[in-house]
């Protein structure tokens, strides 16, 4: 879809009559619940997964059926009581036979209110890629603890990681408590010890509650072992748990990438009238931050450009014309001016975006077994855009046992580190801390294409 | 419901706050703008897509997705159905009809046509589901798609569970499970070698109960034969068969007529039907969400043999 050589003025006034439907509200916003499970390997994350689906009983008798016979296979009775619930989400030939988690299995349940979008993630240090692949997109994460363990290095590391996604919940889950005689001070020492490594990580502060997965103790139920905890279970927890403000999320600044624009002259659906469409022009998106109202000034800024300012004439949802729609939803604006924008351009609310800048200071969490080494070509894509990249420097990485910056001269596989990089072409990035989705990019491997780290902006570097 | 089904007209959402604004609505809402949103940067970001359709209410309900995700455009890539031969005559009809209705271009893999020049070989047990591959990987060659989409959801089996939003097919089709590549927040990286190609499933994240809500709020047309309808049938390794030209009962099992309906539709030579009295899209939800048995579990005999039945078809390069 080309987008320059505007030769047709827009008539909005014939879109707007050819849209169906009445002007509606917006789009909601609320929905899934995504929580991930983190933790080092074999502290009991699917078991604990397993045994919340299987007693707030949404596993269906099929699945159980094949769950009790599949554990008799593997040894672990199958009668009831010895199901192996971590079969539940270990859903890969290698996971059944190796009894670890490889890669993240969603589940979806609803429980009370909400509905649950649920992923399994492995605990194995050669796959915290996946783990973080989890993490992104959850509202909250449950760290396990082996209660005989306590806080281990790979614990720090999945903490780390969920500090630097900023997920905003943090459940600990003190785990295997059945093996320590449900020792109430025991787990009052892992709880401060986890407490502190929170706090220098600069996590939000976590619930922290003491539960055997094998056994239920305080996972639906409510134990009669651990009279010394009042808290509550975990299912209450994450019924009960914050999701985030809607209306803070709503009043945050505009923010949409543009995915493609919409211009269907001579390919029209079916059905639709030609001649009411012949101007038509909408550039189609996912509203990243914040509301859209018809009317609404917005900057639309391009990779390269001068900034431009216009206004919003039509949101247009498949033909449904709103007056107003809200993060998360998927649209299609019209504007007032004829302008030339294009995919990987972002349209802001007016006045609120931050000049564009090519050298950005971000955090990465990298991801790939080949090392990180300054002055490495990279791609970066962010939202929609996709530009050249150069690292040039790497200021540290994150160490794990005090949280400060260590100097490096590398990022190796499954380091946090803070890098400089220089862009090809200047993007409208801000802080990961301001805004999740316009604070976020990829680090892609130009040759073969694969994603190499999680990036996120820190700050704005000035020395442009 | 007709197969032939006018453009179905969109319910306006309703106001936050008034009757039709409930949590239901907001889970609708948020997996359509998800599946709008990988539409959408998949055909940015791809030079030649194309979509699984089979006339199923899963790619029915992504075809619509896309119809939504593209307004007022055409979709903007052909379908490619893989035809087993044993498909249902009432759901190529529907497929057909939804073809022509959206004026798109239909792509066919004909599983017949391998079996009848001697590419492939019919299998002891007639099931012809795992034939599938050989046909599917031909076409995206021929076709030079780079990236398929399916309608594949992760609560569908264990497997899927595993599987990435793109998920990276080698030059042989085969997916590995064990080398995922990371997938951040909503940014999705399509990008491949030659030869190389992505399959894209938009649906991941929704239930079979979110489907048929949605089906329900978009006023979404099916092939009748997901409604409760009578027919004949036998039973089949605890499962309800329909009779028909690929699918007889063996000897000295009765036929029966019994109402039943469909939950997946598929291979007539495995898949089963289901008794049901639900004749409308009200009362498919409520048999949806009250049930005790899962979709594949209760209708799909290819998936009953072991616990990696999927696994190894995917690795394999199917769906
Ligand atoms: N006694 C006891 N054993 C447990 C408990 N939870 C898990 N286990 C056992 O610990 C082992 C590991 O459990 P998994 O659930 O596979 O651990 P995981 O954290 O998912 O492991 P990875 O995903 O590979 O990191 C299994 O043998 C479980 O049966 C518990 O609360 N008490
Ligand atoms: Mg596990």
């Amino acid at each position: 879809m080309s987008t320059t050589n505007l030769d047709t003025a827009a008539d909005t006034a014939a879109c707007d009559e050819a849209a169906r439907g009445h002007a509606a509200p917006a789009l909601g916003t609320r929905g899934l619940f995504r929580f991930a499970t983190a933790g080092s390997v074999d502290d009991g994350k699917s078991t604990l997964v397993g045994r919340l689906l299987h007693d707030a009983k949404v596993v269906l008798a099929d699945t159980l059926e094949t769950l009790a016979r599949t554990s008799a296979e593997t040894g672990f009775g199958g009668g009831d009581g010895t199901l192996d619930l971590a079969l539940l989400t270990d859903g890969l030939r290698a996971e059944r036979e190796q009894g670890i988690t490889i890669d993240v299995a969603y589940r979806y349940f609803s429980a009370g209110e909400r509905s649950f979008v649920l992923a399994d993630c492995p605990g194995h240090v050669q796959y915290t890629r996946n783990t973080v692949t989890g993490a992104s997109t959850a509202d909250a994460a449950i760290v396990l603890i082996d209660a005989r363990k306590g806080v281990l290095e790979q614990t720090r590391r999945h903490l780390g990681v969920i500090g630097l996604l900023r997920v905003p919940n943090v459940v600990i889950a003190v785990n295997k408590i059945d093996l320590i005689g449900y020792d109430g001070q025991r787990f009052a020492d892992i709880a401060a010890d986890v407490a502190r490594v929170a706090a220098g990580l600069g996590l939000p502060t976590p619930h922290v509650l003491p539960v055997s997965a094998l056994r239920g103790d305080n996972v639906v139920e409510r134990s009669a072992h651990t009279p010394w905890y009042t808290g509550e279970t975990l299912l209450g927890l994450l019924e009960s748990l914050p999701t985030r403000d809607e209306a803070a999320a709503a009043a945050e600044d505009f923010r949409f990438p543009v995915q493609l624009v919409l211009r269907p002259q001579g390919a029209l659906a079916p059905g639709l009238d030609a001649e009411a469409f012949r101007d038509y022009r909408a550039y189609a998106g996912s509203i990243a931050a914040g509301t859209i109202a018809v009317g609404d000034r917005v900057t639309v800024a391009s990779p390269g450009a001068p900034r431009r300012e216009t206004t919003v004439t039509g949101i247009d949802a498949a033909g449904v014309r709103l007056d107003t729609a809200t993060a998360p939803a998927s649209v299609a604006l019209r504007l007032a001016d004829e302008l030339d924008i294009a995919r990987g351009d972002t349209i802001a609310a007016a006045g609120t975006l931050p000049d564009s800048s090519a050298d950005l200071l971000a955090q990465l969490c990298w991801l790939s077994p080949a090392p990180l080494r300054p002055g490495a070509a990279v791609l970066i894509k962010h939202g929609t855009a996709t530009v050249r990249a150069k690292v040039t420097a790497i200021e540290g990485r994150l160490d794990l046992e005090d949280f400060g910056l260590l100097p490096a001269a590398s990022l190796e596989l499954n380091d946090i580190g803070t890098v400089v990089l220089r862009l090809a072409a200047e993007l409208p990035t801000e802080p990961y801390a301001r805004h999740h989705r316009t604070g976020a990019f990829l680090v892609i491997d130009p040759q073969d294409g694969n994603t190499l780290a999680a990036g996120l902006i820190a700050e704005r570097n000035s020395a442009a | 419901m007709s197969t032939t089904a006018p453009a179905p007209a969109r319910p306006v959402p309703a106001a936050p706050g008034t009757p039709g604004s409930t949590h239901e609505t907001d889970v609708l809402d948020a997996l359509e703008a998800e599946s709008i949103h990988i539409l959408r940067e998949v055909v940015a970001e791809f030079e030649r897509p194309a979509m699984l359709f089979s006339g199923g209410k899963d790619s029915v309900v992504m075809l619509h997705l896309a119809t939504q995700a593209f307004w007022p455009g055409v979709v903007p890539f052909p379908v490619l159905h893989v035809d087993t031969g044993h498909n249902f005559a009432e759901v190529i009809a529907f497929r057909d009809a939804t073809v022509e209705r959206l004026g798109l271009r239909l792509e066919v893999a004909s599983v017949q046509d391998y079996i009848d020049d001697g590419r492939l070989a019919e299998r002891a047990d007639g099931t012809r589901n795992p034939l599938q591959t050989t046909p599917l990987l031909d076409a995206i060659e021929d076709n030079g798609f780079d990236v398929l989409f399916g309608g594949g959801r992760r609560d569908e089996d264990k497997a899927r569970a595993k599987e990435r939003i793109l998920s990276l097919r080698d030059e042989f089709g085969q997916w590995d499970p064990r080398n995922q590549r990371p997938e951040l927040w909503n940014l999705y990286n399509g990008r491949h070698t030659p030869g190389a190609h992505v399959r894209a499933f938009p649906i991941s994240n929704w239930t079979e109960l979110d489907i048929w809500r949605y089906i329900e709020r978009e006023n979404i047309a099916l092939p009748p034969l997901y409604y409760a309808h009578e027919r004949e049938v036998f039973e089949h390794s605890g499962m309800w068969r329909a009779t028909g030209e690929f699918s007889r009962p063996g000897d000295g099992v009765p036929t029966v007529r019994r109402r039943v309906r469909y939950r997946t539709v598929g291979d007539m030579s495995c898949t089963g039907a289901v008794l049901s009295e639900a004749d409308t899209v009200a009362k498919v939800i409520a048999e949806v969400a009250t049930t005790t048995i899962t979709e594949r579990g209760a209708t799909r005999a290819d998936d009953r043999i072991s616990e990696a039945a999927m696994e190894d078809r995917k690795k394999d390069g199917y769906f």
